[in-house]
């Protein structure tokens, strides 16, 4: 592995081009404001169909903001961030032992779809320690490897082919919108083959809470203290933001009477959330801002006056 | 078993690494471990807390509002704490420093004069060592073997012939522990 400190985040996303260009395995990592200076570089990754990984430890925005945790960068990962029609995959991880595992696993999605992954964190999870168990070492990527396994990539051209241009600029309108439509149908694909969701006592849940990263964690513990209390309290957590587990959210509104979104931000996944749910229930929104934390007693309080006595 | 503990003090008392340390040995006894640091604009210079969880289970929220055990260190975690304990909960506490003593009487409270008896050991820097041999003497949830594992692991290298150092203070934190009151 080579480790590069590179001179700013915009340096940064610009060296990953150029090594996922080469068909190497490359990822950067900041926080929010970083991030946000990388956005020009993800959607050229993007319209270049480039596989990297992005991490984000999401801080409290908007601006220079506060060093404390944040949830508050969902639109940003999920909605775009940088311009143009793109979607990365991204993916919440609530444990430092997902921190490393989603390492992998991004990368596995990425070049399985041409596509950036992200990692979407944050000061919570970035900064706590837990026990994790470490995945054997394997080797990188011979030259060989990369040119057999990725065509596409800028290795060096052999008379056995033409050239392989690596660019995400098309002129000819009717071109691009016809790449355009291969874009979306790459993104439909990922909605169908990669949704990740867990569920904790959600069989009989009579009330459910929507949750990923950090607030998954409080959340779990609400649902231990609701369920103390006989309110039969269930957590869906997103381990996949986009693809986003509409479907999976849906199953449950058969029992399902209410839906509180916990998130550290003024409410961006409850959005996605209400899409699922098409109004068939009450949804509403909770959650600390600006690198506060909610506790898991104030979830339990948002539950109760919100949705169950709402 | 689940143990949910702040430890709240100033920064340079040892406060993160003493919790650093309980997780190591709730590690080296194959227990679920969480260690959450607050790092907030408190660090620079005022309290510094670390809430630390060892169980035998999964473990959900690394953050909370209510605690098993507070290991106060200094007045103001006192004042921000003691009303964050469970009922029946542990509130350990060195009197250096402290004006005003703990006052509910539905916890169990326990007093060890750490600050003093690392002076008279001569190493400032074992005051948390001897903390944290009080705890253990009052929650015995790790054994000590398993401790100077976890210690030995979150030492560097460099500093390993401090050891026996760090195990005399544990054992004097054993020995010198107050109890206050006790509420079962």
């Amino acid at each position: 592995m080579v480790v590069l400190q590179a001179e700013s985040e915009i340096a940064s996303i610009n060296m990953v081009y150029g090594g996922a260009g080469c068909g190497k395995k490359v990822m950067t990592s900041s926080s929010s404001p970083g991030v946000s200076l990388m956005q020009e570089g993800i959607t050229y990754l993007a319209g270049a169909e480039l596989p990297c990984v992005v991490v984000n430890v999401v801080r409290g925005g908007p601006g220079l903001g506060t060093i404390q945790p944040a949830q508050s960068d969902y639109f940003q990962a999920v909605k775009g961030g940088g311009h143009g029609d793109y979607k990365l995959i991204v993916l919440a991880p609530s444990s430092v032992q997902e921190m490393a595992d989603f390492v992998e696993l991004a990368f596995d999605l990425a070049f399985k779809y041409r596509n950036p992954a992200m990692i979407l964190s944050d000061g919570m999870i970035g900064q706590m320690m837990e026990k994790v168990e470490m995945k054997p070492f394997t080797p990188r990527w011979t030259d060989e490897e990369i040119t057999k396994m990725h065509p596409w990539a800028t290795t060096g051209k052999p008379a056995s082919r033409e050239r392989n241009i690596i660019t995400s600029v098309e002129l000819d309108a009717n071109a691009f919108e016809r790449f355009n439509h291969k874009l979306q149908a790459k993104y439909k694909q990922i909605e169908e083959n990669e949704v990740r969701s867990e569920m904790f006592e959600c069989e009989d849940a009579d009330y459910l809470l929507v949750a990923y990263g950090s607030s998954a964690r409080i959340c779990q513990k609400a649902v231990q203290i609701l369920r103390a209390k006989g309110i039969k309290v269930g957590l869906l957590r997103p381990i996949t933001l986009f693809p986003f587990p509409t479907k999976e959210i849906q199953a449950l509104l058969g029992h399902v009477k209410g839906i509180l979104s916990v998130e550290l931000s003024a409410g961006q996944m409850v959005e996605d959330v209400r899409l699922a749910v098409e109004g068939k229930v009450k949804v509403e929104h909770f959650g600390r801002l600006g690198g506060v934390v909610h506790s898991p007693e104030e979830v339990v309080e948002a539950m109760e006056s919100k949705i169950i006595g709402g | 078993m689940n143990e949910e503990i702040i430890i709240a003090g100033f920064g340079g008392q040892g406060v993160l690494s003493m919790g650093k340390i309980l997780a190591y040995s709730g590690v080296m006894q194959d227990m679920e471990v969480s260690w959450m640091p607050s790092y907030g604009p408190e660090m620079r210079g005022g309290t510094a807390n670390v809430t630390v969880i060892l169980s035998d289970s999964r473990i959900s929220s690394p953050i909370l509002k209510m605690y098993d055990t507070a290991i106060i260190l200094n007045q103001q975690s006192m004042d921000k704490f003691e009303k964050y304990l469970k009922p029946g909960g542990l509130l350990l506490y060195d009197g250096n420093g402290i004006t005003r003593h703990p006052e509910r009487k539905d916890i169990n409270v326990f007093r060890v004069d750490a600050a003093e008896e690392a002076s008279k050991m001569q190493s400032s820097k074992t005051f948390n060592m001897i903390v944290l041999g009080a705890y253990l003497k009052i929650r015995p949830i790790v054994s000590m073997e398993n401790v100077m594992n976890g210690l030995k692991k979150s030492l560097p290298e460099r500093h390993h012939h401090m050891l026996p150092l760090n195990k005399a203070a544990i054992e004097r934190g054993l020995e010198i522990v107050q109890e206050v009151q006790v509420v079962g």
